[in-house]
């Protein structure tokens, strides 16, 4: 039920605001209304608009259209400049500190207090931070280095920002996806101090136990477009799951089942100091492995890891019983590894060259002859890929940048698949892809599975994980948490996995 | 005790942190290797040092560099670089000739002025070149350091400044000495000064650290990336422009090869010193000894007797070596501090439970 916050009173109030890009509709139908001295969550799947619409709050992407209002008056922010000034401070997911400038210099850059003739007082800047911590509650060395910090140490210096700021609307994105329990509790008594004196805040999360422990008020999205704004005593965790999903899990997502062979990949005991650690699973013939969990638990290194881009302290991976040497992707590829990264246009596809080119690209060393490539054995090689891949382009040699996102993920795959892989890494493999397309991706890994490969999957759509994998693997601040299979994977065993340190700690503490 | 340094520098007793800091400063370990160098070309030949002449051309040849080294230090912080300031020097130094011959009446410290604004403009453009294109500043600048050389090479033609053409109390400035410290030198280390001193305590100057430390973060942040990086070129060519003006007191003679190859002497000196060439750190001073100690080289190597090839080598050397050294001590640094967070926090959780 919209409108549940003062309609005149509102700190900051979104009304139907849009935002694409290019022909991906990120924000459809935006709408949010957060009252002063409340805290208003702000919940939906991954991809429902959450950090778009937080973006546009903050000044870094200009709305196509809509209402945007800061205590009532219209505004319209071109940088994040203007929406500093005008009292609105951001907490990323993944704070953006200096590394080489000191936490001090952090906090205060560009309005560092000033002694005599305008220079820098750093004595009373340090006095300052040591002031903000103190109150925060915290142990931080004003004078160390950001580098190097924890992500919670780094929020900490985020919120610090914001307070010295003293902003008047404070937008959390996803603030305890890699806090332990002490240091959740530690920001929520300071986020409870900042309502207390008048501020607006809102919270961005998926764990719904902290939603409803700490906010007032919920908005729910699904697909870029508004769907509820609740006060929380009046709902419940299973009425606004139902709301963020909103459709049935299974239809999109068609996993055949395969026959499950043998063991293709083996990872035993992998770690690497202050992303993952002691890190082991498998992976068989014709199995998709799903890697769920939180942004930034190390999913995404993890894998990287594997396929030798990343090095690792300690622990050994194998491919069908034959060691792979660390930190060396061709010996990866050799052994019959292929790996389709996040982001596509800057580490899958050489986005200036032709379609012919990049398929070819990984093969080109067995299609030359006495060292020469010509264009006609790269589309002969090509050919047959695409085409099983229903690549939509009309020829061979159009350049990959101008294709759409779900063809862009096509040619990839039919970049490693040319290498004809035993095991396939995929991450993200349908972000920034529309529905329709998407189905297809799916439909295209089963196929694979069914042909015996071995799939690793990196996820953060929960319906993708539980409709495609066999297997669940839930990563939790770099370590693995559960193992489920394919029947016992719900949404609530995988979201409780997911956050499960942060549980134990917890549990821990009050004990 | 290094390590708590790092992690914790507020728990050390000011002094020690001081101490400690300078202990661990790039700059400090460049100062030595400096001066052993001056003490072992001392011993191999006395003069290098002791005689009048030499103490003068110590002190007296780094100091076109070290203007030259400050200008690029400030581009540096910032991630970028500026490889005109060679064809910039050479170009300000024949248009402060030709102001003296063709206005002898302008008094030397206007054409001084005019030098420094002229290299400012010059300056200007590769900063709003790099600002509005987003080009790396690299392509920009090697662009311009061929386009402001040819400019030069058309104005003067076959043309040179002599030492006729320009006034005596100009030309003395390049030789006079106070407190048998050259004029030339103080002027290089009052720039020095005050651009150490900006970069250290000015709002400007922090965030032009913060833009080179992470760009995107900075826009993020809502700095006035811009607005820096444009500064940060105005700077670096007026800077060159005084060098020119400095240049031209100093020898007397303008030839169209003026200030060839001196842009690459200025990014060694600064790497030498300790500035990162991804920037976001780094000091003028360390910029400065790095300027002095290629200087020195350059001159004493011939004094012990090592051959030419050797000398450029050794320069090469200097340089590979100091890049390699900072990419291995900021890993390490970089390792310790994730390390002793893991510590913390394995240390906390164990507390809780």
């Amino acid at each position: 039920m919209p409108g549940t916050a003062p309609e005149g009173g509102a700190a900051l109030e979104l009304r139907d605001v849009a935002k694409s890009f290019g022909s991906v509709a990120a924000l459809r139908s935006g709408s949010l209304s957060v009252g002063p001295g409340s805290i208003h969550a702000l919940v939906g799947e991954n991809g429902a608009g959450k950090s778009t619409l937080v973006k546009i709050v903050a000044g870094v992407r200009r709305r196509d259209s809509g209402v945007l209002r800061l205590h009532g008056e219209d505004v319209d922010f071109g940088s994040t400049a203007e929406s500093k000034a005008a009292g609105v401070a951001v907490i990323y997911q993944e704070p953006t500190l200096f590394p080489d400038l000191s936490v001090t210099e952090n906090i205060f850059l560009g309005r560092q207090p000033l002694g005599r003739g305008r220079r820098i007082d750093r004595a009373a800047m340090y006095a300052e931070a040591e002031r903000l911590f103190a109150g925060l509650g915290v142990h931080i060395d004003p004078r160390r280095p950001a580098q190097g910090l924890s992500i919670a140490d780094q929020q900490i210096i985020e919120i610090a920002k914001a307070i010295s700021l003293d902003a008047s609307v404070l937008i959390m994105d996803e603030p305890t996806a890699a806090l332990s329990g002490v240091e959740v509790e530690r920001l929520f008594a300071v986020a409870r101090g900042l309502r207390d004196e008048g501020r607006a805040l809102v919270f961005i999360s998926h764990r719904f136990d902290e939603v409803f422990e700490l906010c007032d008020t919920v908005t729910v999205m699904r697909d870029g477009e508004y769907v509820s704004t609740d006060a929380i005593a009046e709902t419940s965790v299973p009425q606004i799951v139902s709301r963020m999903v909103g459709r049935e899990v299974a239809e999109l997502f068609p996993k055949t089942p395969a026959e499950i062979g043998d063991v293709v990949l083996e990872v035993e005991g992998l770690s690497s100091l202050g992303t993952f650690h002691d890190v082991s699973f498998s992976v068989r013939a014709g199995e998709i492995v799903g890697l769920a969990g939180l942004v930034g638990a190390g999913r995404s290194e993890i894998a990287r890891a594997v396929f030798g881009v990343d090095r690792y302290d300690a622990g050994a991976v194998r491919l069908a019983g034959t060691p792979v040497p660390a930190r060396s992707p061709r010996s990866a590829i050799r052994a019959g590894m292929a790996f389709v990264p996040e982001d596509r246009r800057k580490q899958g596809l050489v986005t200036d060259a032709s379609v012919a080119r990049n398929v070819a690209a990984v093969i080109r060393r067995g299609l030359s002859h006495a060292g020469l490539l010509t264009n006609r054995d790269e589309n002969r090689a090509a050919g047959p890929w695409a085409g099983r891949l229903e690549v939509k382009t009309s020829a061979l040699d159009m350049h990959a940048t101008t294709m759409s996102g779900g063809n862009q993920q096509k040619v990839v795959l039919a970049k490693w698949l040319a290498t004809e892989p035993r095991l396939l890494i995929i991450d993200e493999p349908t972000r920034g892809i529309d529905v329709g397309t998407k189905a297809e991706v799916h439909r295209l890994l089963s196929d694979l599975a069914g042909q015996g490969m071995a799939i690793l999957m990196i996820s953060s759509e929960l319906p993708e994980v539980l409709g495609m994998a066999d297997r669940v693997l839930v990563v939790c601040e770099g370590r693995i948490t559960a193992e489920l299979p394919r029947d016992e994977a719900t949404p609530e065993a995988v979201m409780h996995a997911a956050t499960a340190t942060v549980h134990h700690t917890a549990e821990g503490i009050s004990a | 005790m290094s390590d708590a340094l790092l992690v914790e520098p507020s728990a050390a007793s000011p002094t020690r942190r001081v101490l400690g800091g300078l202990l661990r400063s790039r700059e400090i370990a460049v100062g030595a290797v400096l001066v052993l160098v001056i003490v072992l070309t001392t011993i191999k030949s006395p003069s290098f040092l002791f005689s009048s002449d030499g103490w003068r051309d110590l002190l007296l040849t780094p100091a076109l560099l070290l203007i030259l080294a400050a200008g690029q230090t400030v581009v540096i912080i910032t991630r970028n670089v500026d490889l005109s300031v060679g064809s910039t020097l050479g170009l300000t130094a024949y248009f402060t000739g030709r102001l003296f011959s063709d206005h002898p009446h302008l008094p030397i410290i206007a054409v001084v002025v005019l030098g420094l604004l002229f290299g400012a403009v010059l300056g200007l453009v590769n900063g709003v070149l790099v600002a509005l294109f987003k080009v790396p500043a690299l392509v920009i600048t090697l662009g311009t350091l061929y386009i402001y050389r040819g400019i030069f090479l058309t104005w003067a033609g076959s043309d040179r400044i002599n030492a006729g053409d320009m006034p005596q109390d100009f030309l003395a400035l390049g030789t006079k000495a106070i407190v048998t410290i050259p004029v030339l030198t103080i002027v290089g280390l009052v720039v020095l000064v005050a651009v150490g001193y900006y970069l250290h305590t000015a709002r400007g100057g922090r965030e032009l650290y913060a833009i080179g430390s992470d760009p995107d973060a900075a826009v993020l942040y809502g700095l006035p990336v811009t607005r820096r990086i444009v500064g940060a070129f105005v700077l670096c060519g007026a800077l060159a422009g005084l060098a020119g003006v400095v240049y031209a007191a100093r020898y007397g003679t303008v030839s169209s090869g003026a200030g060839l190859g001196m842009e690459l002497q200025a990014v060694g000196a600064a790497v030498i010193g300790g500035v990162a060439i991804f920037g976001g750190s780094g000091t003028v001073w360390g910029a400065a000894i790095g300027a002095f100690l290629l200087v020195t080289i350059n001159r004493a190597l011939p004094v012990v007797g090592i051959s030419d090839f050797w000398q450029r080598a050794v320069v090469g050397a200097l340089i590979i070596a100091a890049i390699v050294l900072d990419r291995v001590l900021s890993a390490r640094q970089q390792r310790r501090l994730v390390a002793a967070r893991e510590e913390t926090r394995t240390l906390q959780m164990r507390g809780g439970a």
